[in-house]
């Protein structure tokens, strides 16, 4: 057991962190910094900062165009991402059906799909939930009807971040109804911009539009964009949903949620002192940022273990519950820093073409936002409550 | 809506007040007030005292020995009790098979059994908790089969509190094995004297003999002992774990904080009083403010005649917060909590405390109140009964 | 970044096992609990003879030279045994001051007898008005000639009736809680002026009130530096405050395994217990904390030999929170869910709630720890 970094890995740690310091953009760093919704096209300008780096890809294998570096690596580079207000990787793409198809497409999906995530110049969605089906995933009832050489698919499906500004789509569509309901389910990937899809906007809590209904009428989808076997669908989602798990735990999102959080409580105050010097405020703070690090640490083993071979099993839904908790608990201590100044609800001013001075501090306006969104997190990707079903029937044999 | 009591409340208050200070022995009270053990004799002692006062059973009805308070009166009685550090009532006969005899009884049973309460020559206990049958009371076993103008009771209760000391024991026995588990208990009075009663003490995590098992082997009961009917025993259960329900913690929860704020008043850190240390004073004031809103909780239920589902959730919310007061002064307590003498907590110990005198009971008292959240209907059931009858789950 | 024992720590891993299994049933430690001294100087005859009193000695002074990972291998086994032999007072804690405030000649002389079983240490710190702060001394220590007299209090001290020898911290100099000015002390346990009141503790170990009464000492008694008690403190109470981490772990993994096995098990209402999904969740959270708290005790193991002082102080604060809030919970949720029998003296699950209980205060609790890391 040890912890300590070799001096290749220092040396590592500083070449990420001179390169981070050159390139990242200071008009995004500063949005980033305020908490502001971060538009497609900044992402995409880092996002391609990395590429050309080769830094695109952290966990993918070097033959897809990943890094092939080690965990210790992977960690240093997420610490160093988190050190900086760099923006946070979507992760429909790179994250998600990007392993999904080199891990199960074939060489053509491959050829046709990983260069342009890897890039970012194809932005990717998610089309899992339905109306009628939320924690029951496997009830989703969108029909992908073999017709020829295509699928004609009709439905519904919801909760689709991102969905009215994606290229494309992964989606989950019944494509039989015999046997258990599991069985009759295939992955499709959709070109958004096929006749027939219709993104309309949901608002959110926090007013913005993030979130999509998605309707398919008679959406034509070539065969050729099915990923493995008809009605296989749900063994390639759960694999899915292994990565997504992982990624979700956000440590090095909350890292920087805790040091702007901090810098907050530097600049407000409380009885003529700092907010950071007030005992109960400090408590509080000290809480989460220990709960942080136990997280770190868990996630550090589990990364560990799967560099050794030994990949995580439902072990991981842990990462997920405390991730989203520890982002909640981040950002409604930020709101409880603001005080009343996380009242004040005006979108425009989280716009980078706000140009009126800002309502109370500048760091005030996206954080009630980022708040109210926050409550999401224990609800997508697999509620809270379904990952502890998870925990009680895969590792404890309840 | 009027939240403040009424002059005669007021008058009542101080009348118990008064006969309190009349009565209660320095030193009985100083042992309540400690959290030391109590004896047989010091409950028998104080509920002798409230019976000669005629408040020995105020909710019982006034033609059997009860007293006409409205429930604000119930409630001070009650409250006034606790902060008077009078030794609590045993629930077992007075508030628990009493209401069951009375309401459900023969006129012969009420005769034989409600005078011994009332003068506590009878103490009770209660069979209802066996080996096998925890939350899922209704699939006990304990068998009683007819035989002439007898039942004759074989098995095993248990978690029986204070069965050492009892005279009487009621029981739910099966006496049918046909339709629902529900419909073939019975509910039988027996003499725990009666050959073959078996009782085995259990030491709880805290080192105390609070509870007990209690072996039944061929046990002789006269069929006259049966409340009601055969085979509707739960009807009567029912009615009675409502009853169990329903006492008011506030009181007591307000001695627990007295002593808590008197703890951290003493003990120090960095020099100062702990109840000035920002963290600390922010737990209590937490505590302080939850139980304030409990008393409410408490209070608006008062109007209710009938304890009903309300009785579950003080019974989460009330049982929590005595978990809580109890966590609390072992932390105060710091290192002192750790040494464990089991004589410290028996009156007459003459040794000097190790630690401040207050220490000595807090871990153990910790340890014991975490029963407080299974007992009674776990705290899980409470919820299951909450989630179905009031939310219609 | 390594998260695995090498081939030489599982061995002891599993020798601690062998032992645990083989003379700590439930039986055989109540047993214990309830003798003179509390303990098995047989066992200890034995931990002796395997090695595991010179385990975290250096070689030089007849030590194995193992370190901090060995350390927590060893004691997450204790704990899954509620062991109650003395290893913490003596070895991690009395080893601890000798070696990093020891002279050359405390070393040659009492690390081999510590390593070989023929020597006992405790550490009194802890003071009536003290509360967790280990600066916080009011015991005195006045030079008088070459050496010192000590006049004071020291209260729960851990196993001082069959130690030895006991390290005192007293103050040299400065006002009660300076942190200059403290000097620790080995005193001899029969010395003249020294006064004992033993007793059992609630999770069935011994400690002391201790009455220092002009306890004479010779210059040689001082350990470290006179005045610089308080860096030494904070060194070796975070190495043990490492090592109880490991020890809560394995108590709490017990807990966890027991009550997972007893929800299968117990039925009511016709079915299992694990089959009410209220119940599978309360597990699955008391199993996060337990990996929760083993990830930190992870964490302060790799981190309690950093060089950063503020960097340790961090790691021990943080870990010690951790455990005690996962503690709390696996503890109190274990007796919830075992319903009755989990209030009972007869079942195990009581005693590993008793301790994990007490581990919080050792060293300070939570809150204390909070305090702590917020002002680091």
């Amino acid at each position: 057991m040890d912890l300590a970094f070799s001096n290749d890995d220092l040396a590592f740690r500083d070449e990420v962190h001179t390169f981070v310091k050159a390139h990242l953009p200071a008009d995004i760093a500063e949005s980033v910094r305020r908490g502001r919704p971060i538009a497609k096209a900044d992402i995409q300008r880092w996002q391609l900062i990395l590429y050309n780096r080769g830094w695109a890809a952290p966990g993918w294998p070097v033959e897809f165009g990943g890094t092939g570096w080690n965990a210790t690596q992977r960690y240093i580079f997420d610490e160093v991402m988190a050190e900086f207000d760099t923006p946070e990787t979507i992760p429909f793409g790179l994250l998600m059906v990007g392993p999904l198809i080199y891990t199960f497409g074939t060489d053509a999906q491959k050829e046709r799909f990983l260069p342009k995530i890897l890039n970012g110049k194809e932005w990717w969605c998610q089309g899992y939930s339905e109306p009628g089906s939320g924690s029951d995933l496997a009830s989703l009832q969108t029909k992908a009807v073999l017709t020829g050489d295509h699928y004609l698919v009709n439905g519904t499906k919801t909760w689709n971040s991102s969905a009215h500004i994606a290229d494309w789509t992964f989606c989950l569509v019944r494509t039989s109804s015999e046997g258990k309901q599991q069985e009759g389910i295939s992955f499709l990937l959709i070109d958004m911009n096929t006749p027939g899809i219709e993104p309309k906007p949901i608002i959110s809590i926090d007013g913005a539009h993030h979130l999509n209904m998605t309707y398919y009428t008679d959406v034509k989808v070539p065969v050729a964009n099915r990923i493995g076997e008809e009605n296989k669908g749900w063994t390639y989602a759960k694999f899915l949903l292994g990565h997504e798990r992982n990624s979700i735990t956000e440590v090095g999102l909350s890292k920087q949620r805790v040091r702007r959080l901090k810098s907050i409580a530097e600049e407000e105050r409380t009885g003529g002192k700092t907010l950071l010097d007030e005992p109960d405020f400090a408590g509080k703070l000290a809480d989460a940022e220990i709960a942080l690090t136990t997280l770190e640490y868990l996630s550090l083993r589990f990364l560990a273990e799967e560099a050794a071979g030994r990949p995580i099993g439902a072990e991981a839904s842990m990462l997920k519950i405390r991730g989203t908790e520890i982002r909640q608990q981040l950002t409604e201590l930020t709101i409880e820093a603001l005080g009343y100044y996380a009242a004040p609800f005006e979108m425009e001013q989280m716009s980078d073409r706000w140009n009126e001075p800002s309502i109370g501090p500048d760091y005030a306006a996206a954080q009630m936002p980022q708040y109210l969104f926050s409550r999401a997190a224990t609800i997508y990707g697999g509620s809270n409550e379904i990952q502890r079903n998870i925990i009680a029937k895969m590792v404890l044999g309840l | 809506m009027d939240m403040h009591y009424r002059p005669e409340d007021l008058a009542f208050q101080a009348e118990v007040r008064q006969f309190i200070q009349a009565n209660l022995p320095a030193d009985l009270a100083d042992k309540v007030r400690r959290g030391l053990h109590l004896d047989k004799e010091d409950f028998v002692f104080w509920q002798k005292k409230l019976n000669e006062q005629g408040w020995f059973a105020p909710h019982w009805p006034v033609a059997l020995g009860g007293v006409e308070w409205n429930p604000t009166q119930h409630y001070l009685f009650q409250n006034e009790q606790v902060e008077g550090c009078c030794p609590p009532v045993i629930p077992f006969g007075v508030r628990m098979v009493a209401p069951v005899i009375f309401t459900y009884g023969s006129e012969e049973q009420k005769q034989r059994f409600l005078p011994d309460i009332l003068d506590s020559t009878a103490w009770w206990c209660q069979g209802y908790s066996e080996p096998g049958s925890g939350s899922d009371l209704a699939s006990l076993q304990t068998k009683a089969v007819r035989d002439g103008d007898d039942y004759i009771v074989n098995g095993t209760k248990t978690w029986t509190t204070l069965a050492q000391y009892a005279d009487w024991i009621f029981c739910l026995v099966r006496t049918s094995t046909e339709g629902k588990p529900q419909e073939g208990i019975s509910f039988l009075l027996i003499d725990m004297n009666s050959p073959g009663i078996d009782v085995t003490p259990i030491i709880t995590i805290d080192g105390s003999h609070e509870v007990n098992s209690v072996f039944f082997t061929d046990v002789r009961v006269p069929a006259e002992n049966l409340i009601g009917q055969e085979n509707q025993g739960w009807t009567y259960a029912k009615f009675l774990l409502l009853f169990e329900r329903s006492n008011s913690l506030t009181g007591s929860l307000k001695q627990q904080l007295h002593r808590l704020r008197g703890v951290a008043r003493q003990e120090l850190t960095g020099g100062a009083p702990l109840c000035a240390d920002p963290a600390f004073a922010a737990r209590l004031a937490d505590y302080e403010v939850q139980l304030r809103s409990y008393e409410f909780l408490e209070l608006r239920t008062l109007g209710n005649s009938r304890p009903g589902a309300e009785a579950s959730y003080l019974k989460i919310i009330g049982t929590d917060l005595q978990q809580l007061a109890s966590e609390l002064t072992l932390q105060a307590v710091a290192y002192y909590g750790n040494p464990h003498i089991s004589d410290a907590l028996v009156h007459g110990y003459n040794e000097p405390s190790v630690g401040p005198d207050y220490a000595a009971p807090a871990a153990p008292q910790y340890f014991n109140y975490r029963k407080t959240a299974i007992y009674a209907g776990s705290n899980e059931i409470q919820r299951n009964i909450l989630s179905k009858a009031v939310l219609g789950m | 970044m390594d998260f695995s024992l090498s081939e030489e720590q599982q061995l002891l891993k599993d020798s601690v096992q062998r032992f645990v299994r083989e003379e700590y049933e439930l039986e055989s430690r109540r047993k214990l609990v309830a003798t003179d001294i509390g303990y098995s100087e047989d066992n200890w005859a034995k931990m002796a003879e395997l090695g595991w009193l010179a385990l975290p000695l250096p070689e030089e002074y007849g030590g194995i030279g193992g370190g901090a990972v060995d350390t927590m291998v060893l004691m997450e086994e204790f704990g899954r045994g509620l062991v109650v032999e003395p290893y913490m007072s003596s070895v991690i804690i009395g080893g601890g001051f000798l070696m990093a405030g020891g002279s050359e000649k405390h070393k040659t002389e009492l690390l081999p007898k510590l390593g070989a079983g023929e020597l006992k240490l405790a550490f009194g710190y802890a003071e009536r008005q003290s509360r967790f702060d280990l600066n916080d001394v009011e015991c005195k220590a006045e030079k008088s000639g070459d050496g010192y007299i000590l006049n004071g209090h020291k209260g729960v001290v851990f196993h001082a009736a069959t130690a030895d020898k006991i390290i005192v911290s007293a103050r040299t100099s400065g006002g009660s809680r300076d942190a200059d000015g403290i000097t620790l002390f080995l005193v001899d346990n029969n010395c003249n002026g020294l006064s004992r009141r033993d007793y059992p503790t609630v999770d069935g170990l011994r400690a002391s009130e201790l009455e220092l009464d002009g306890v004479a000492v010779g210059a040689d008694a001082v350990l470290g530096a006179v005045g610089g008690g308080a860096a030494l403190m904070e060194e070796v109470v975070g190495q043990a405050i490492a090592a109880i981490c490991a020890e809560s772990v394995g108590c709490m993994d017990v807990l966890q395994e027991t009550t997972n096995e007893y929800l299968k098990t117990r039925v009511q209402f016709g079915v299992p217990l694990s089959k009410f999904q209220v119940l599978q969740h309360r597990m699955v959270d008391m199993f996060m904390e337990c990996e929760q708290a083993r990830s930190m005790c992870y964490m302060v193991t790799l981190k309690i030999g950093d060089e950063d002082p503020v960097e340790r102080a961090k790691a021990v604060s943080a870990a010690k929170v951790q455990i005690g809030n996962s503690g709390r919970y696996v503890g109190q949720q274990s007796v919830q869910l075992h319903g009755g029998m989990g209030m009972t003296d007869e079942l195990h699950v009581g005693h590993y709630f008793k301790r994990l209980t007490m581990i919080d205060t050792m060293f300070g609790n939570k809150d204390h720890h909070l305090k702590r890391y917020a002002d680091l």
